[in-house]
């Protein structure tokens, strides 16, 4: 296939990719989008073969078979487990860039040294340090977010952490200068690999101190990752394809990032060196508070007379597999008139975008899920706040403590509704360790036990009373 | 060939690229930010044009090697992508039917 041919089929997948994401604006659109981004990819991948220098047919055979084995049934697994399957991924991607820049290297170091320019080995120091922290920072968060035994939840601090990652890198990119400056020299193949070995041990130091309640941002911050590295591949391999690709899935993390990090009122530096979630100790002091309970009875009667019943979900209905019952209140309060809404808050779950997953796929129509921004004003007239799940979204102290470690981070106003139920599985603290007086407040009752049985219950409460 | 590259036009089309992307981005429905992130994990796998040229080009074995590693973890990626995505978005409804109650 000739050159002209090539560079035409890399444009038409360009143009595809831009309009597959174009067409995720709407849920309506959204699948058109899906269609428009496997053109694309067919294209690619036929034009790339088809190329005369791919001479060998044999492995890529294999490597595409084995790619379905394995992606079919990782495209299957359950919505919760779905943030650990992206953080994996993302780590495949790291992977597959880290590699290909690696023989590079190495191929143009056997072809003869006039191949290494300066610009090429700035791209490829770019592209492994980049992909192999990528691939092991993912690997570590998906293994946090599947909850590995041998991968502490917690995060992990230690004295001087933060210098001792920076220095690791720095150190890396140290040594990429000088291979840069030498790429020639005997010892720079030698070299070479210090730079991925670093950049394998930055990426599990920089995933450690992070806390569950940040995984939204580190993996938006890690698929933007993914997508720079393609994008050094592509100045590597002198590849347009790569670049654009590369460039749409970057700008896709970075703004997913910012997002998250202002839903948290974050900045970017501190959610990844802050090591947040250890801030837990003081704040418990002062008069005793104490839980006022309702119960389920109690609980259903308030839910059936109110007009507007607004529910606050977060990561533990996801936990609970709470989502299917909250459904069936959801119809069982519908049927008798009451108006019923879902807040979503930007970083409610595990990812972005996870709770609106969750619930669409209970079957709950996507026009009842709203946004925090546009719910909050809302709240006011809000009969019934029923926090599922839900804690650091919904704790006031982030408008009124400054001393609190969430202070300053938006909320679902929960607490201006005229009632306000919480499903809380224990008295516990929620995952920042960070006290919430929504419990304590006037208007507050806790419904206290597993998300699932409690909803479960509302839902045979309110269905025993129609009969 | 390795000087005839014009490194500048590389340097623009991603700059460029990169505002497209904020641009299209931006207008994406805050509820499908999961399915974005899946979709975007399968196109930024075309690494897998890069993996298709080193293993299947002329080239040493360990090199290939490395390119059918990268080709297989690329590949994973575009199939259990896009199926996730489109999995995901099937299930954004405006309003519930009968039949689709069942699956749950």
């Amino acid at each position: 296939m000739s050159h002209a041919i090539v560079q035409l089929s890399y444009l038409v997948a360009t143009a595809l990719f831009i309009f597959a994401l174009h067409w995720m604006n709407a849920p309506v659109t959204a699948r058109k989008g899906v269609y428009a981004g496997v053109a694309a990819m067919v294209i690619a991948i036929l034009a790339t073969w088809a190329q005369p220098e791919v001479v060998h047919h044999g492995w890529i055979v294999v490597a595409i078979i084995a790619g379905f084995a394995v992606g079919i049934p990782l495209s299957m697994v359950p919505l919760t487990a779905v943030p650990q399957r992206t953080a994996l991924s993302h780590s495949f991607g790291g992977l597959a860039a880290g590699l290909v820049g690696t023989a590079k290297y190495y191929l143009w170091v056997y072809e003869g040294p006039e191949h290494l320019t300066t610009f090429r080995m700035v791209a490829i120091i770019v592209e492994i340090i980049l992909g192999y922290l990528t691939f092991t920072g993912s690997l570590m968060a998906a293994g946090k977010l599947q909850e590995v035994k041998w991968i502490p939840q917690r995060p992990v601090t230690y004295p001087l952490q933060n210098l001792i990652n920076i220095g690791l890198l720095a150190l890396a990119a140290v040594i990429g200068v000088a291979l840069t400056l030498n790429p020639t020299a005997t010892w720079a193949p030698m070299l070479f690999p210090v730079v991925i070995v670093l950049a394998l041990a930055f990426g599990v130091l920089l995933i450690i101190p992070i806390g569950g309640a940040d995984m939204p941002t580190v993996i938006a911050i890690l698929n933007s990752y993914a997508g720079l590295s393609a994008v050094a591949m592509g100045f590597v391999l002198d590849n347009k394809l790569l670049i654009t690709a590369g460039a749409l899935d970057g700008a896709s993390g970075l703004i997913l990032a910012i997002i998250m990090c202002k839903a948290m009122n974050r900045s970017f530096v501190n959610v990844l060196f802050g090591a947040f979630g250890q801030a837990q100790q003081a704040k418990t002091g002062g008069e005793e508070k104490v839980y006022k309970v309702e119960t389920i009875e109690g609980g259903a009667q308030v839910l059936e007379q109110a007009n507007l019943v607004v529910i606050v979900p977060g990561y533990g209905m996801a936990v609970a597999q709470a989502q299917h019952k909250v459904r069936e209140l959801y119809d069982q309060l519908r049927k008798r008139g009451v108006s019923v809404k879902f807040a979503i808050h930007p970083v409610a779950g595990r990812m972005p975008g996870h709770m609106n997953v969750l619930l669409a796929e209970a079957n709950i129509p996507y026009t009842d899920l709203v946004e925090m921004d546009e719910i909050n004003p809302e709240m006011p007239q809000c009969d019934v706040a029923l926090v599922v799940g839900a804690n650091d979204v919904v704790n006031p102290a982030a408008r009124s403590d400054k001393t609190s470690p969430i202070y300053g981070m938006p909320i679902i106003d929960a607490d201006k509704a005229r009632t306000v139920f919480a499903i809380k599985r224990s008295k516990n603290p929620g995952f920042a360790g960070i006290d919430n007086e929504l419990y304590f407040s006037d208007r507050t009752w806790m419904l206290f036990g597993d998300a699932k049985n409690v909803v479960g219950e509302l839902v045979k409460q309110l269905s025993g009373s129609t009969h | 060939m390795t000087e005839s590259i014009d490194y500048w036009s590389l340097v623009y089309v991603f700059v460029l690229a990169t505002f497209i992307g904020l641009g299209v981005i931006r207008r994406v429905s805050r509820l499908l930010y999961t399915p974005l992130m899946s979709i975007t994990n399968a196109i930024s796998a075309i690494a897998v044009v890069g993996s298709i040229i080193v293993t299947g080009g002329d080239y040493p074995t360990g090199i290939r090697i490395m390119g059918a590693i990268a080709l297989f973890a690329s590949m994973t990626n575009i199939v259990s992508g896009f199926l996730i995505t489109d999995r995901m978005l099937k299930m954004f409804k405006t309003d519930r039917t009968p039949k689709a109650d069942d699956r749950s």
